[in-house]
């Protein structure tokens, strides 16, 4: 009976490898947000069709059987679905670990009594800043007095809180404000995400990348609070791969842990499968979620780490990197299946680094372009299919 | 540790039985742990009983073992995971 023996993977039990533990349901890509950021695909106007709530129920059925036990309600905003209190009971009725990964507008007291009363386990509140004007800068409307009000609440009812906040040029130089304020809210876990370059982020990506002072300087504030907030916040600070110098194993390798649906039931390997080239999503609509991990393209498209080509073939780091990033590799390389170029051996790490030293230069500030239906489109055209 | 301490899961933090993993499994945002057998046996008594309560019924279960020290070491453990908490005596940490 040792502390060790809980954290280690016991061998008398089933591997956990292959199980699609993380579900990450995005069921809409409606949003009262423009995060100049946003993880969404550039193209998400053209997503329509909504899965019905029978359709997703079904979903997180089949998705206990394969073993999934952590469900992410993401979006887009969940709040704009109606019936997210019914989802929420469903999926903790079948054993769902429950998070709602929330900006909290469209949140109010009845509504968090609601979900909690269905089960909900735990909320991610999103920040953009650490005061009005800024955040309102970076998501179009930022809300950030209504997200305060909703922060409280759900302190107060009782729910452990994380705050989650991305990093990026605009904001890092706030970050003891920031923390500040995740103090004063009461939040359990503080994520600082650095911004991960793709999909609007790597559209807006030379307004967004700090310099490499501004990020030392917040690693140095949230060391600082880590020794003071010890025990009553946990903090989280997620570097962003491009100036780490290195490639993370993006999704914990493909087809092996992550598993995502898009507001129209396409299945997600990664959250930017839908703009990578050559990969026929499967649709949770006509497919069964069993054949779709185990036996569909996508999903076994950059499965294992046997296809990646040198300099990972022969490096000796490539059981736990995979190879970095797909979407990476394919915006910084050109192709989807080469080493993430953030890597300091892909032969395309210079223009990582070139990146990196343009955003220590001083020039005058970008215009964010927001995350709007109409930029979508702009972008991506307003077919209807977001693999064309 | 004080033995009248009363020990309960975190806030947020959720025990359950995983058919497919055949194991328990502790869950809390995000994230999940699978338990051994033992981890399992003493988080499923972190219900708001006193330590000394679990160490009686774990020592009951399991008359060979010598339960106590390992408890501790584990819920000190625990605790700095944040999957554990009670309130110390002078409630300081």
């Amino acid at each position: 009976m040792n502390a060790d023996g809980a954290i280690q993977e016991p061998t008398q039990h089933v591997s956990l490898r292959g199980m699609p533990l993380w579900l990450l349901a995005e069921v809409t890509y409606r949003c009262p947000l423009q995060c100049a950021y946003c993880s969404n695909p550039l193209g998400f106007a053209r997503y329509r069709d909504e899965l019905t709530t029978e359709q997703w129920v079904s979903v997180f059925r089949q998705a206990r059987e394969l073993g999934s036990v952590q469900l992410g309600l993401s979006g887009g905003e969940p709040l704009l679905r109606k019936d997210l209190e019914t989802l929420v009971g469903e999926a903790r009725t079948l054993g769902f670990y429950t998070n709602l990964i929330t900006s909290g507008v469209g949140m109010d007291e009845r509504r968090l009594a609601r979900l909690r009363e269905a089960g909900l386990d735990h909320i991610q509140l999103s920040f953009q800043a650490d005061e009005s004007e800024l955040s309102d800068q970076v998501a179009g409307r930022g809300h950030f007095e209504h997200k305060r009000a909703i922060a409280r609440a759900i302190h107060a009812q009782g729910y452990p809180m994380v705050f989650n906040i991305v990093l990026h040029r605009l904001n890092l130089d706030h970050i003891d404000s920031i923390l500040q304020l995740a103090w004063d809210l009461g939040a359990d876990y503080v994520e600082l995400a650095n911004t991960q370059y793709h999909g609007w982020a790597f559209h807006n990506r030379k307004a967004l990348m700090p310099t490499r002072a501004q990020l030392q300087h917040a690693e140095a504030v949230t060391e600082r609070w880590r020794q003071k907030a010890d025990g009553r916040m946990r903090i989280f600070f997620v570097g962003s791969d491009y100036y780490d110098q290195k490639a993370k194993p993006c999704m914990n390798g493909w087809g092996t842990t992550f598993l995502g649906v898009a507001p129209d039931g396409r299945a997600l390997p990664c959250h930017g499968a839908a703009e990578l080239p050559g990969l026929a999503l499967p649709s949770v609509a006509r497919t069964p979620l069993r054949e779709i991990w185990e036996d569909s393209d996508a999903f076994n498209f950059f499965r294992g780490d046997h296809w990646l080509p040198e300099p990972c073939a022969s490096c000796e780091v490539l059981a736990q990197c995979h190879g970095g990033c797909r979407c990476q590799a394919y915006l910084l390389a050109g192709d989807p299946a080469v080493t993430d170029p953030t890597c300091p051996k892909s032969p395309h790490h210079d223009r990582v680094l070139a990146a990196v030293e343009a955003a220590d230069r001083p020039g005058t500030a970008k215009p964010l372009v927001f995350r709007t239906v109409e930029n979508s489109r702009l972008l991506r055209g307003s077919g209807t299919d977001p693999n064309s | 540790m004080d033995r009248s301490a009363h020990v309960a899961l975190a806030r947020g933090v959720r025990l359950q039985w995983e058919p497919a993993q055949q194991a328990r499994v502790l869950l809390y945002p995000e994230g999940m742990v699978q338990l051994n057998e033992s981890a399992g046996e003493i988080l499923a008594l972190c219900d708001g009983r006193t330590l000394a309560e679990m160490i009686d019924e774990l020592q009951r279960r399991f008359p060979d073992a010598e339960v106590g020290d390992d408890v501790l070491e584990f819920l000190a453990d625990a605790r700095r995971q944040g999957w554990v908490e009670w309130e110390d005596a002078d409630h300081e940490r």
